[in-house]
Formats: structure tokens, C-alpha cells, sequence
């Protein structure tokens, strides 16, 4: 596993990619630190996190993209394949490597609640508690586009994919609240949302009849718990999506709460997506 | 050793490999030989574990490959159809990552990256990107690689494509040179090549199995009709007059060439025999000259044309390898058959010889 962190650190410093993407987000913090600190006179440096955790859109599908794509296309993950260690041990080398180009402008981040500090009073625990969180956030993006790059050969398509999968994100909760919050119409977005998840299934792993058993399994459940309690769906799209959305996770944390639910939620995340990568590589031998 | 058990693989409702069974023992050469989409890469990913089988074992050592699948790789070293090189990557750092991959012992890395570049005759590009080297670098970085470590098996898919053929010989002679202590299997197109290294041959078909022996055997087995080519300054009736005595001749082909009455003629036996010594005292008795003889036998290229295009090619295998056990059983009567004409005819040389005088 060293020698698959190795391998991917020296590509992403042998390239710019790793150089553009720190570069990226400390610019972004830097700016939104000079106009809400120092500018504007707030002393809390999370919500420059905050406000500049847009980024994330952009900069994640940047080192995702290259992640498993690049090893198809160069077909050198039949050399990966041939090495006598497992697929778990080759995408957790991966990943791991690319946390730890997150952590270099996360580190560089570290300092600014610090230097702000000694200009004024600083909740340096609030402050910390939301890098960690950014953090956290960086990781189960990242792990999500890690997957999406595992899907295809070519690193655009990756990179347009995750890019979608972020935005959509970033976006759910607020359009979930378009959606009135009446059990009806909360009972519909979910059955739709069903639909585009046995869509997407059936994209991803090719079977149409287990996409058709996961949509009927859940339409289903849907309808039986509609009819017994109907009061139930009251407001519940807009809650499930506020659920699901990472960003709006870690908008919580920005507001001074250190929720732990939401960091076992972005680890469970990471897991699943990382675990998702790993049987998709094997798939592959199977196909 | 390598035992691959009714191997199978279907991709949708195409079987690539279809019940394919052999066994390769320690320390040979094995080439695996057969058209192109006949399954060679599709076995051979198998073998090392880059594919699935749909059904059918594969045990490196007695180790399964999915089963002990660290322990079986560990064995293999594979280049695969096309090396797998990471281009941003010097060949150094590239076997570096390799060899740390196969966890090779740091205090020995240095050493056994040196040895296998010294092999390859790679160390005056080692600090090149990888990107930048020719094809036949690439490629040898590539047979670099799958000897690394050191493995029992090393496991090569068209090792020789795209290299100069001053590059093709060097990388034999290393090919031949690792099958001294190796178990080697390569897959090629090119026959001479199997032909050259190669102490066993595996016949693949359409996913199947058709032939498995040594290249000498298969020559002989398949050496059926063989053809004898001769030029010589004779006419058209003459020759066959001449040749109408000898039994074992199916057809005569007569072509003039060039205008001093020289003639190409092609002679095709049933093979049972070799009868170029009674060719040519045919031609001595009506006193006309052969200008040239050529013996032509079924060559691996032609065992290899029949196998492939036959519909069922293990069965036309089989077949050939019974006729063969019928003759050899029968073969000490003939022998001394044989013997009686045998020496009549050397009797017959002297006489010409003679007369010729």
C-alpha cells in the first residue's frame, strides 16, 4: 500500500495538479479571509470556510478525475491487477494519497485562525472544530469522485461526472425546499427520486433487472408506509435531502455545533464510496 | 508448475475460452500459439489473475489463483499485450514502485532493479521519462518489469511485437537464457520464434485446445504429403514417364521456365516414404540432369494453418497422433521390409557410379 501512496504523490507533485489544487483553495480562502476578517471585521474565520467551500465543486473533481480513469486508459491497471496485492489494498493507496494532498492546504489553513488570533479575540475551537470539518467534507467528496472516476476510461467524462455529483450536492437542499412540504407532494419527489436512482443503478452496474427489483422493493416500501401513516411524509423530502446533502453538514459545524452524527456521516460516507471503488475495480475482472 | 482446470470464459453469449485444460511443468519453455481472438491473451490474463475465469481453476504452485491469490501472483511475473508504464514515470522509479509492489527486501531492491535493467539492457535510458522511449525501450521495461523479484513463472504476452530485429534476437536469447531456471510461457504469432525457443507447444483454437507437443513432433506428425521440388532440363512426357514407376507419387506439376528447356516440376508425395534417391536415379537412367532438389516438409507453420483452420482441430490432432501409434506399432516389420530394397538400391548407386565412370 506504500508503494501505490508513493506512486500517486510522486504523480500529483511530478504534475501541476497537485501544485493547482492547493493553490486553488488557499487562494479562495485567502480572499474570502481578506473580505469577511480582515475587511469586514468579523473575528470568526469559519465563515470564510464557509462561504469559500464552493470550491470544493471544482477542486475535488480536479484530483479525482485522474484517479482510476487514467489507469484504464494507460492499461496499467492490468499491472495492479497482476501485483500481489488486493484491489482493497491498491484503492485504499490511492485514497489515502489523495487525503494527503488534501491535508497540505488544510495544514496551510491551520495558521490563519492563529495569525488572525493575535490581531483579536478568536473562538480558535470553533474555528478548528469547521477545518476539521472542512476536512471531513474534502474526504467524502474526494471518495465520491474516486468511485465516479472508476466507472469510465477517460478522465473528462470522470471529471464531469464528479463535477455533476458535487454540484447537485451543493444545490440539493436548497432545491429540495421548492419542493411544498405537503405529504403528497413529499410522497411524489421521493417515488421520482427512486426512479433516478434505479436509473442511475442501472448505468452503473449494467443489470436491468436488478435496477427494476430496486425500484419495484422501494416503490413499494413507499406506498405501504404512505397509506399507513400518512403524517409521516409531512416535510420529509426536504429533510431526507438536508440529510443527504455533505455541505449542508457542514454548514452546521460553521454555525459553532461540533455534531458527531455528521462525522460519523461523512466517515460512513468515505467507507462506502471507497468500498464502492474497490467492487468496481473487481468487477471489471469479471466482465 | 501451472494446472489450468476446464477453463472457461464468456464474455455475454461469446465463449473466448472454452473447457481449456493443461499443465505446465517446471522449468520449460511453453509457447502458446493460435490465431488471432483464438483466447491467448484472454488464458493468459486468466492464468494471472487479471481476469476471472466464468468457470474452471487455475493453481500456481498448488496455490489457487483466486483462492491464495497473494501467494499465486507472488510466483508470476506477466507483461502483458501491452506493458503497463506509467509514462510519467523514469523505467528507475517505475521498477522501483514495482518492486516495492512485490515487496521486494529493501536491502536488495538496488541491487535486483540494477540486475533486471542490466538484463534488459535498459540502464542507459533509466532516467528517461517513460513517455519519451521508443517502443521497443517500452516494451523492454515492460519484460523488465515481469522479471523483477525474481518470480518462478514469468508469463509474456508477444514479448517480441514492435522491437527491431536486432532488439527481437537480444530479447530471445534473454527469453532463452531465463528458461535455463524459469518456467517461461510467451504467446506469439510468429512461428519461427516459437519454433526457436520454445520446448513444448500449446495450440489454441477458438478457446479450445488443439494441440500440445513439442514443435518437432508436430512436425512430424503432420508431415503427411510432403512435396519435393526439383529443376530440371526435361520434357514435359519425359519427366512422367521417368517418375511413372515410383508408387508413392500422387501428383506431378510440370512448368517450363526460361528457354534452355529448363522446367520446374513439383513432385507430391503420400509422404510414406522418402524417395529422392529414386527421383533422381529416375532421372539418371533417361540421362537428363536435375539442376536443383528441395525437400520440403510440413513445417510448424503448416501444422498450424491445419489445426486453426480445421473446423474441430483437437480431433484432426488425435487422429494424426493414432495414425502415428499404428505405424509404430507395425513399424519393425516394415523396417526390415524396407531394408531389402534399401540396400539394393546403394547396390544400384555403385553400379552408376560405374557406368558414369
Amino acid at each position: 500500500m506504500r508503494a501505490i501512496i508513493g506512486r500517486e504523490l510522486r504523480s500529483y507533485y511530478n504534475s501541476a495538479i497537485g501544485y493547482v489544487f492547493a493553490a486553488f483553495i488557499l487562494l479562495f480562502v485567502g480572499i474570502y479571509t481578506m473580505a469577511i476578517n480582515l475587511k469586514g471585521y468579523v473575528s470568526n474565520f469559519e465563515f470564510s470556510l464557509g462561504q469559500m467551500s464552493f470550491v470544493y465543486i471544482l477542486a475535488i473533481p480536479i484530483i479525482t478525475m485522474r484517479m482510476i480513469a487514467e489507469e484504464k486508459r494507460q492499461k496499467t491497471d492490468q499491472l495492479l491487477y497482476s501485483l500481489p496485492m488486493g484491489m482493497t489494498r491498491v484503492v485504499l493507496g490511492k485514497y489515502f494519497a489523495a487525503l494527503i494532498v488534501l491535508a497540505v492546504p488544510v495544514a496551510i489553513i491551520c495558521f490563519y485562525p492563529l495569525i488572525l488570533s493575535s490581531y483579536g479575540k478568536v473562538n480558535l475551537l470553533s474555528a478548528y472544530g469547521s477545518i476539521f470539518a472542512f476536512f471531513l467534507l474534502g474526504a467524502s467528496l474526494i471518495s465520491v469522485g474516486m468511485f465516479l472516476s472508476s466507472v469510465t476510461e477517460s478522465q473528462v467524462v470522470a471529471a464531469v461526472l464528479s463535477f455533476i455529483a458535487m454540484l447537485i450536492n451543493f444545490f440539493i437542499s436548497q432545491l429540495a425546499n421548492l419542493v411544498s412540504a405537503s405529504s403528497m407532494s413529499s410522497f411524489i419527489a421521493m417515488a421520482v427520486l427512486v426512479v433516478v436512482l434505479s436509473i442511475i443503478i442501472r448505468l452503473l452496474v449494467k443489470s436491468g433487472i436488478f435496477a427494476v427489483i430496486f425500484g419495484l422493493v422501494c416503490e413499494i416500501g413507499l406506498i405501504v408506509m404512505f397509506i399507513s401513516s400518512r403524517s409521516s411524509f409531512e416535510g420529509l423530502f426536504p429533510t431526507v435531502m438536508k440529510g443527504i446533502s455533505m455541505f449542508d453538514r457542514f454548514y452546521s459545524f460553521i454555525n459553532g455545533v461540533f455534531d458527531i452524527t455528521s462525522v460519523v456521516y461523512f466517515v460512513m460516507v468515505s467507507l462506502v464510496f471507497v468500498f464502492l471503488t474497490i467492487q468496481s475495480l473487481e468487477k471489471r475482472r469479471w466482465n | 508448475m501451472i494446472e489450468v482446470r476446464n477453463l472457461t470464459k464468456i464474455y455475454g453469449d461469446h465463449a473466448a475460452v472454452s473447457d481449456l485444460s493443461f499443465t505446465v511443468p517446471s522449468g520449460q519453455i511453453y509457447g502458446f500459439l493460435g490465431p488471432n481472438g483464438a483466447g491467448k491473451t484472454t488464458t493468459m490474463n486468466i492464468i494471472t489473475g487479471c481476469l476471472a475465469a466464468t468457470s474452471g481453476s487455475v493453481s500456481i504452485n498448488g496455490y489457487d489463483i483466486f483462492e491464495d491469490a497473494d501467494k499465486a501472483k507472488r510466483l508470476i511475473g506477466y507483461l502483458p499485450e501491452e506493458p503497463p508504464l506509467y509514462p510519467d514515470m523514469t523505467p528507475y522509479e517505475y521498477l522501483d514502485f514495482v518492486a516495492k509492489a512485490k515487496r521486494v527486501p529493501k536491502a536488495e531492491r538496488e541491487h535486483r532493479i540494477d540486475e533486471v535493467m542490466k538484463l534488459t539492457r535498459i540502464t542507459s535510458v533509466a532516467d528517461r521519462l517513460i513517455r519519451n522511449l521508443s517502443k521497443g525501450y517500452r516494451q523492454r521495461v515492460g519484460i523488465a518489469q515481469a522479471i523483477l523479484g525474481d518470480p518462478e513463472i514469468i508469463i509474456l504476452d508477444e514479448p517480441t511485437v514492435g522491437l527491431d530485429p536486432k532488439q527481437i534476437i537480444e530479447i530471445r536469447e534473454l527469453i532463452k537464457s531465463l528458461g535455463e531456471n524459469h518456467t517461461v510461457i510467451l504467446s506469439s504469432h510468429i512461428l519461427s520464434e516459437v519454433r526457436a525457443l520454445c520446448d513444448n507447444v500449446l495450440i489454441i483454437s477458438r478457446g479450445k485446445l488443439v494441440a500440445c507437443d513439442t514443435p518437432e513432433n508436430l512436425e512430424k506428425l503432420f508431415s503427411g504429403s510432403s512435396t519435393i521440388e526439383l529443376t530440371v532440363r526435361a520434357e514435359e512426357d519425359e519427366v512422367r514417364n521417368a517418375l511413372s514407376g515410383i508408387i508413392n507419387i500422387l501428383e506431378i506439376s510440370y512448368k517450363k521456365v526460361g528457354d534452355d528447356g529448363r522446367a520446374e516440376v513439383a513432385i507430391t508425395t503420400d509422404g510414406k516414404e522418402d524417395i529422392s534417391e529414386k527421383v533422381f536415379f529416375a532421372f539418371c537412367d533417361i540421362r537428363r540432369p536435375i539442376l536443383r532438389m528441395n525437400h520440403v516438409r510440413a513445417s510448424l507453420e503448416d501444422v498450424f494453418v491445419e489445426l486453426t483452420s480445421a473446423k474441430d482441430g483437437a480431433k484432426v490432432y488425435a487422429e494424426k497422433q493414432e495414425d502415428a501409434e499404428l505405424e509404430s506399432m507395425s513399424g519393425d516389420g516394415s523396417d526390415e521390409f524396407y531394408e531389402g530394397p534399401g540396400s539394393e538400391e546403394t547396390e544400384e548407386t555403385g553400379n552408376e557410379g560405374g557406368d558414369e565412370q
